[in-house]
C-alpha cells in the first residue's frame, strides 16, 4: 500500500513547519498527524513524513522508535492502554488489566482476531487520583475502572461508540474546611 | 502557618464556572496583569525581581526560586530567546497540570506571557504530553483566543512587545519531563537529555537562552504581580510559600486535585482533606511527592508538613506535591518493585550506571518478589544506589535510586521477611 498526504494535508504541515524556525521540530507533530490519518506509522509512512519534511528517514525513523504513543505496527481499532503503574497498581490496576485480557481473550500486547482491540500495559497517565483507568487510542481517559464500567466499555466500543470526556473535578476538602 | 489551611479559598483554581473561557476570565480580572506589565509600570526587571522576591519554589520537582533562574538569562542581544512550559507530568502520583490546562488555561497563559516579558522572550513553547490530547486541544483553543483578542502576537495588547506562543505534544516518553530532554524533544528529536554545561539560559533551544518552568509554577506569577511578593510569601510555608495543587491517589477515600496552601500537615492532607484511609484501615506509608521522593512510614509522619524543608528533615522530599497513599495491607516488596520497573522502563539508557542500574534494581526485585531473593540482595541493592547516584546525566538515575535506598531502609523486616533464610556456612568443623 502506497501512503499519500492530501493537499489539505499539505496546507496544515506548513502551518505546524512555520511554528519553528527549523523544519525538524516539524517531526513530532507530523508523525501524529499521519498516525491520525493512517492509523499507525509503519516504515512507509516514516518514509512518506521523511520525504514531505526533506528529512533523513533515519532521522523519522529514530524519533518514531523513541516516543511509545507512535505505533510502528498497525494495532487494533481501539487500543486500550491500561495503566498499571504506582497509584494504578495500588487501586487495582493490575486486577482490570487482567480482567480485560480474559474478557478479550488476548494478552498485553496482541490484538483481538477481529482487529476490534488491542490490549497495551502502560506506565502513569496522570490520571493517579482516578484509579485504576486506562486510555482509549491515545485519546479518552476512562477513569474509576470497575469491572462493569469495563464490561459497558467494550459492548460501547463494539457499538461503535467511544465514552464521552469524564470531567474530573477539583475537589474540596472533606473535612474542616470552609 | 499550616493550620491555616482551613480558611484558605483556591487562588489557581478558583470555584468560578467556565473559568476556562476567556470571556469569563476576563470578566473576573484575566489578563490585568499582563496589561499591567506592559505598561509604564512595570519594567522587565522590576517584574523579575518581584517574582524572586516572592520566592515562588518550582512547582516540577526541584523547588527552584523561579525568579532567580529567569535572573540567570543573559542581557538581550536582538537574538531568538526562549520559554519552554514543562506540561509533561510524567512522574507516576502527579496529575495536577492537567487541571489548570481544563479549568484555568489563561491564567497560566497569562504568567508564561508575563515570563517572557520579563526574560524578553521572543518565543514561548508549551510541551504537553501526548497522552494528554484532550488537554493539549483545550490549550491550543485558549491560545488562539488569546491570539484573536490580540492578547499575543505582535503589538500584544497594544504594547511594542511581539511574542510568539506554541502548543507542542510529546509522544510518549517520561523522560522529555527532564528540562533538556524536553529541549531535544521540541527540537524533533529523540529526547536524550544534554550533559550541563552549557545550561540552558546560555544555550537551550536551537542553542538560544532559554528558560523552563512548570506549567504551575507559572501559574502563581499573575497572583505575584498582582498582590505582590509580601502577599504571596505570607501563603503556606514562609521558606516555601504560595498555593499547591496537591494530588492525592491511592488508599484515601477522596482522592483528587487539591488547592491549599504549602505547608499543611501530611496527616491532615490524608485524614481531613482527602477524607481519611478507605475501608476503615490503618494508613502504613506515604509517598509524598511523585514516585522518586523516598516514602515516609506512618510513625514518622507525626508534625511534617507540606513543605520543602519540613518533608527534607523528614528525610524525603516535596517533589511534585503528588502524595501517594498505602494502606496497612500494602505490601512494599510489590510497590518498591513497581517503581523499580518504571524507571527501567523510562532510562534513556545513554549513561552505563543509569541503563545498567535501573536493569539490576529491577531485576533484583523481580528476584526478591518471587521468594528467591536473600539478604544480601538487600544490601546488594543498596550498595547499586551508591554507584547510581551522581554519576549520570541527569537525575533520572538518582530518581531511580532513592525509592530502593528508602524503601528497604524504612521497610528492611518487612524486606527481609521476604528473602530466603539460609543457613551461614555449611563448613563447620
Ligand atoms: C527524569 C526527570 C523527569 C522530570 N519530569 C518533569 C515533569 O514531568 N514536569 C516538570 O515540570 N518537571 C519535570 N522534571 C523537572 C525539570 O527537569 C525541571 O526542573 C522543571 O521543569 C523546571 O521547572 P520549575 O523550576 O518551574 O519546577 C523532571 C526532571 C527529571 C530529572
Ligand atoms: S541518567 Fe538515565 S535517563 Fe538520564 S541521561 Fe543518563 S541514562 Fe538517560
Ligand atoms: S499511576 Fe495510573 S495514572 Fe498515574
Amino acid at each position: 500500500m502506497s501512503y499519500e498526504f492530501t493537499k489539505d494535508d499539505l496546507s496544515r504541515i506548513e502551518e505546524i513547519k512555520a511554528k519553528f524556525p527549523e523544519v525538524k521540530p516539524a517531526t513530532l507533530p507530523v508523525l501524529w498527524l499521519a498516525q491520525k490519518k493512517f492509523g499507525h506509522v509503519e516504515p512507509e509512512v516514516q518514509k512518506l513524513v521523511a520525504n514531505t519534511l526533506g528529512l533523513p528517514e533515519a532521522h523519522v525513523h529514530g524519533v518514531a522508535e523513541f516516543y511509545t504513543q507512535y505505533y510502528k505496527k498497525k494495532k487494533g481499532k481501539y487500543v486500550l492502554d491500561v495503566c498499571t503503574c504506582l497509584s494504578c497498581q495500588l487501586c487495582g490496576g493490575y486486577d482490570m488489566l487482567h480482567y480485560l485480557e480474559e474478557k478479550l481473550g488476548i494478552s498485553q500486547g496482541e490484538t483481538t482476531e477481529d482487529g476490534l482491540f488491542t490490549i497495551q500495559q502502560v506506565e502513569c497517565l496522570g490520571a493517579c487520583g482516578y484509579a485504576p483507568m486506562l486510555q482509549i487510542t491515545n485519546e479518552r481517559y476512562v477513569n474509576h475502572l470497575t469491572k462493569e464500567k469495563a464490561d459497558r466499555l467494550i459492548d460501547d466500543l463494539k457499538n461503535g461508540k467511544v465514552p464521552d470526556f469524564e470531567v474530573m473535578k477539583m475537589k474540596k476538602p472533606q473535612k474542616g474546611a470552609n | 502557618m499550616a493550620s491555616d489551611w482551613q480558611e484558605y479559598t483556591p487562588l489557581l483554581i478558583p470555584d468560578i464556572p467556565d473559568l476556562h473561557k476567556l470571556d469569563v476570565y476576563i470578566e473576573n480580572g484575566g489578563y490585568e496583569q499582563w496589561k499591567a506589565v506592559l505598561s509604564d509600570e512595570w519594567t522587565p526587571e522590576s517584574v523579575v525581581n518581584t517574582v524572586k522576591e516572592a520566592n515562588i519554589r518550582g512547582r516540577g520537582g526541584a523547588g527552584f526560586n523561579a525568579g532567580l533562574k529567569w535572573s540567570f538569562m543573559p542581557k538581550p542581544d536582538g537574538g531568538p530567546r526562549y520559554l519552554a512550559c514543562n506540561g509533561d507530568e510524567s512522574e507516576p502520583g502527579t496529575f495536577k497540570d492537567r487541571m489548570i490546562f481544563e479549568f484555568n488555561p489563561h491564567l497560566f497563559i497569562e504568567g508564561a506571557l508575563i515570563a517572557a516579558y520579563a526574560m524578553q522572550c521572543t518565543a514561548i513553547y508549551c510541551y504537553i504530553r501526548g497522552e494528554y490530547n484532550s488537554w493539549i486541544q483545550k490549550m491550543e483553543r485558549a491560545v488562539e483566543d488569546a491570539y484573536t483578542r490580540g492578547l499575543i502576537g505582535k503589538g500584544a495588547a497594544g504594547s511594542d512587545f511581539d511574542v510568539e506562543f506554541h502548543i507542542y505534544s510529546g509522544a510518549g516518553a517520561y523522560i522529555c519531563g527532564e528540562e533538556t530532554a524536553m529541549l531535544e524533544s521540541l527540537e524533533g528529536k529523540r529526547g536524550y537529555p544534554r550533559v550541563k554545561p552549557p545550561f540552558p539560559a546560555q544555550k537551550g533551544l536551537w542553542s538560544h537562552p532559554t528558560t523552563i518552568n512548570n506549567i504551575e509554577t507559572l501559574s502563581n506569577v499573575p497572583l505575584v504581580i498582582r498582590n505582590g511578593a509580601d502577599w504571596y510569601r505570607s501563603i503556606g510555608a514562609e521558606s516555601h510559600p504560595g498555593p499547591v495543587l496537591y494530588g492525592i491517589s491511592g488508599h484515601v477515600n477522596s482522592p483528587g486535585v487539591y488547592e491549599l496552601p504549602s505547608g499543611v500537615p501530611a496527616l491532615d492532607l490524608i485524614e481531613k482533606v482527602a477524607g481519611g484511609v478507605r475501608n476503615g484501615k490503618k494508613l502504613k506509608a506515604i509517598i509524598p511527592g511523585g514516585s522518586s521522593t523516598p516514602v515516609l512510614r506512618a510513625d514518622q509522619l507525626e508534625g511534617v508538613n507540606m513543605d520543602g524543608d519540613s518533608l527534607r528533615e523528614a528525610g524525603s522530599m516535596l517533589g511534585t506535591a503528588g502524595m501517594v497513599v498505602m494502606d496497612e495491607d500494602t505490601d512494599m516488596i510489590e510497590v518498591l518493585w513497581r517503581i523499580t520497573h518504571f524507571y527501567h522502563h523510562e532510562s534513556c539508557g545513554q549513561c552505563t550506571p543509569c541503563r545498567e542500574g535501573t536493569g539490576w534494581l529491577e531485576k533484583i526485585m523481580l528476584k526478591i518478589r518471587s521468594g528467591e531473593g536473600e539478604i544480601r540482595d538487600l544490601d546488594l541493592l543498596l550498595d547499586l544506589t551508591t554507584q547510581m547516584e551522581g554519576r549520570t546525566i541527569c537525575a533520572l538515575a538518582d530518581a531511580a535510586a532513592w525509592p530502593v535506598r528508602h524503601t528497604i531502609t524504612r521497610f528492611r523486616e518487612e524486606f527481609e521477611a521476604r528473602c530466603k533464610k539460609r543457613s551461614k556456612v555449611a563448613a563447620s568443623a
